[in-house]
């Protein structure tokens, strides 16, 4: 017998929540209404947030900003099956999942409008900085989880990335690592269609994104990226196989990202509008209020309420951010090392003298 | 200096510029990127094109707009998201027969490559003894003084310059930077071809609508001046052109000396101006320590010191992480600090 199947497997793919707002009843998580309610209430927070933002950048108040528009269920999903003690180690377009994981709104922006303060979240956030080289997060997830394990914690590390993060090395050599160490790792990839102008079909000949798991030893699978329930009951299974030291997953949540790349980028170059209209009918926000109108969990009123409730709080941000006292020039020496040298603070001096003068 | 340098008659006479004699076209650096890399394209069917964002989307900065639809898929290539990988197929294709451009987008995101540039691009010529060499030209957008988010403005010329093997060219000009291009392309081994992305579109220059050629390994001299040469290349070139000017209304003559590729270096052309003025300042907006700059100062002294008036000055940026949007300004050398240092060594 000299050929034999030596390895074979199958991807699965997970939907729940269906676009008109009909669940599988069968594979509908255990979640109770105010759970729902609150997925819901986060999702809108988020798309307001990210809405403004953009309009800040526009404006002249703000740098560049990657909108997350479209997005939203892929991050809300996965927030709301973490443990309060489980690590984020978030790419660049996490803004979403990071605010919901604690990191202060108002530093968001302040990141995005050139302020280093905007990293230095308060103490207990167990979030990562924001990681804009692509792909060089995932090693930290990696390690981060191996550490947990080997530090006997019960938290989770949840890394995430783009569909064009998985072509860098670095996303290879995280999977390889964590495989081989069963570290304590989810990696959910956002694969959102796109990475700048190039579709997820130019980055690999993969018929999937999960499937990149089983060459390392994980599993891996695919979920409707803009289906909630299906984010949330992925990432549940995930976290509970690497609580119970089994080892990493990947996750592949399909999504759209319905703006730009960035505020300084024009999709319209790259993409069709019929593209974008077809993926505005699978918007996980309409189908998420579709389930909760057709439950008779909302309504206008509330659907109200809920906006007046988020733009208050996007305002109460961008005050945040707008009360915080310019950076101060000294600070680019300050955090280089635990202790200062004597080259910086010669240069440090002479800066200070400048602005002085 | 080697074998495959352009023809300097070309560039007119001491490394300053030629006035053109053919029709001429007004454009900015960016799109004399694309001029350049287009008459490159046309002229030679090796040259190919390749990078993130390069094809449908015209590359983040426009730099290689229209391309793809002039020369097609196949010449104008969209890579996945991989740095390594880009640079790794392009010594492929280089080793083959092909003359790949590979663009970095930032060179902020250059570092996956490094193993690529330094382990392979650097040595195969040396390792091979001449069997093997790669004729390929990496280009990339650098520095800062956009406004850019993190990882969007380094200037790490140094680490490139200090790696033998690798060709390093930084034009501050539309003109030189069709002409740069053109020798880069042309030459037979690796060339990085650093952009400064801060005058990308700051102002336009007549650049020949023919093809044309600035050798590598010779300097410019776009003001002459007799008490104080300002040394410096890309972006900063403005910034001490500007400093002369100013200099200039208190009757002090600043010469300005745009190195253009710091390797090949004109070692003359740089003694040269300083052994005239006595005097210099060198800009740069990289770190100070192990800058190129320091590399100059090294030169004078062996080979200038008796000349000096004073102590040659460096301008430079901090030995920092560069620092994001709101407080870039203070690390960038301005007029007003390369002016400041002049004045110290004038008073010395
Ligand atoms: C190493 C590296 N190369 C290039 C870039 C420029 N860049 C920023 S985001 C991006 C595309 C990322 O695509 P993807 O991973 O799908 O994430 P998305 O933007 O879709 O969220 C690119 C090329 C970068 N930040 N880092
Ligand atoms: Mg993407």
């Amino acid at each position: 017998m000299p050929r034999t199947t030596v390895f074979e497997s199958v991807i699965e793919r997970l939907e729940i929540l269906a676009p008109d707002g009909v669940v599988d009843e069968g594979l509908m998580p255990g979640l109770n209404d105010d759970q729902v309610l609150e997925l819901y209430r986060n999702m809108v927070r988020m798309r307001v947030f990210d809405e403004k933002a953009v309009k800040l950048q526009r404006q002249g108040r703000m740098g560049t900003w990657p909108p997350l528009k479209g997005q939203e269920a892929a991050q809300a999903g996965v927030a709301l099956a973490m443990s309060d003690d489980d690590w984020l180690v978030p790419a660049f377009r996490e803004h979403g999942i990071m605010i919901l994981r604690g990191v202060p709104g108002h530093l968001v922006l302040a990141y995005w409008a050139g302020d280093e303060r905007g990293s230095a979240f308060p103490d207990g956030v167990r979030c990562f900085p924001i990681a804009v080289p692509v792909g060089s997060q995932f090693g930290h997830g990696a390690g981060l989880g191996m550490s947990l394990g080997l530090r006997g914690e019960q938290a989770v590390a949840v890394t995430f990335g783009g569909d064009g993060a998985t072509s860098e090395g670095d996303f290879h050599e995280a999977l390889n690592f964590a495989g081989v160490f069963k570290a304590r790792t989810v990696f959910v990839i956002q694969n959102n269609g796109w990475a700048i102008s190039v579709p997820r079909s130019g980055q690999t000949a993969s018929a999937t994104l999960a499937q990149k798991a089983l060459a390392y030893g994980i599993p891996g699978v695919q979920v409707d990226g803009n289906d909630v329930f299906a984010v949330y009951a992925a990432t549940m299974e995930a976290l509970e196989r690497a609580r119970s030291g089994d080892g990493p997953t990947l996750i592949e949540a399909v999504t759209y990202r319905l703006g730009d790349h960035t505020t300084a980028d024009d999709a319209g170059r790259y993409r069709t509008e019929e593209e974008v209209e077809a993926w505005k009918e699978r918007d996980p926000i309409l189908r998420l209020g579709r389930y909760l109108q057709a439950r008779g969990l909302w309504d206008d009123a509330r659907e109200e309420m809920l906006a007046e409730e988020a733009a208050k709080w996007v305002s109460s941000q961008i005050e945040a951010l707008e009360a915080m006292t310019p950076p101060d020039p000294a600070d680019i020496f300050r955090y280089m090392y635990a202790e200062m040298p004597a080259n910086l603070e010669e240069q440090m001096r002479s800066l200070i003298e400048e602005v002085a003068s | 200096m080697t074998a495959q340098r352009a023809n300097p008659s070309e560039d007119g006479e001491g490394g300053l510029r030629a006035v053109p004699t053919t029709s001429t076209a007004k454009l900015t650096i960016a799109q004399a990127v694309r001029d350049g890399l287009a008459a490159e394209m046309a002229r030679d069917e090796r040259v190919i094109v390749m990078g993130e964002d390069v094809g449908v989307d015209g590359g983040v900065f426009r730099a290689t707009d229209g391309l793809i639809e002039r020369f097609g898929p196949q010449r104008v290539i969209d890579t996945p998201l991989a740095e390594d990988g880009i640079v790794a197929t392009a010594i492929g294709m280089a080793m083959s027969g092909l003359r790949p451009i590979a663009e970095i987008q930032f060179m902020g995101f250059v570092y996956p490559a490094l193993n690529q540039i330094f382990a392979h691009a650097a040595r195969m010529r040396v390792r091979t003894r001449g069997r093997f060499h790669v004729p390929m030209v990496i280009r990339m957008p650098f520095g800062g003084g956009i406004h850019a988010p993190e990882s969007h403005s380094e200037s790490y010329e140094a680490l490139f310059v200090h790696t033998p093997g690798i060709k390093v060219v930084i034009p501050s000009n539309p003109h030189d930077t069709k002409g740069l291009l053109a020798s880069a392309i042309r030459d037979e081994d690796p060339v990085v071809f650093l952009e400064p992305k801060r005058i990308y579109r700051a102002f336009r220059e007549a650049v020949p609508t023919d093809d044309y050629t600035v050798p590598l390994g010779r300097a410019a001299v776009p003001r002459a001046g007799e008490d104080v040469s300002l040394i410096s290349w890309g972006a900063m070139v403005r910034v001490c052109l500007d400093a002369a000017q100013e200099l200039a209304g208190d009757g002090i003559s600043a010469e300005v000396v745009d190195l253009r590729t710091l390797n090949p270096l004109d070692r003359d052309a740089l003694l040269a101006s300083v052994v005239k003025t006595g005097r210099a300042v060198i800009v740069h907006e990289a770190p100070r320590t192990a800058g190129f700059g320091a590399e100059i100062v090294a030169l004078i002294n062996e080979h200038a010191l008796l000349h000096l008036e004073a102590p040659v000055q460096r301008v430079t940026g901090f030995d920092t992480v560069f620092p994001y949007a709101r407080l870039e300004k203070h690390y960038l050398p301005t007029r007003e600090r390369v002016v400041k240092a002049v004045r110290a060594i004038l008073d010395f």
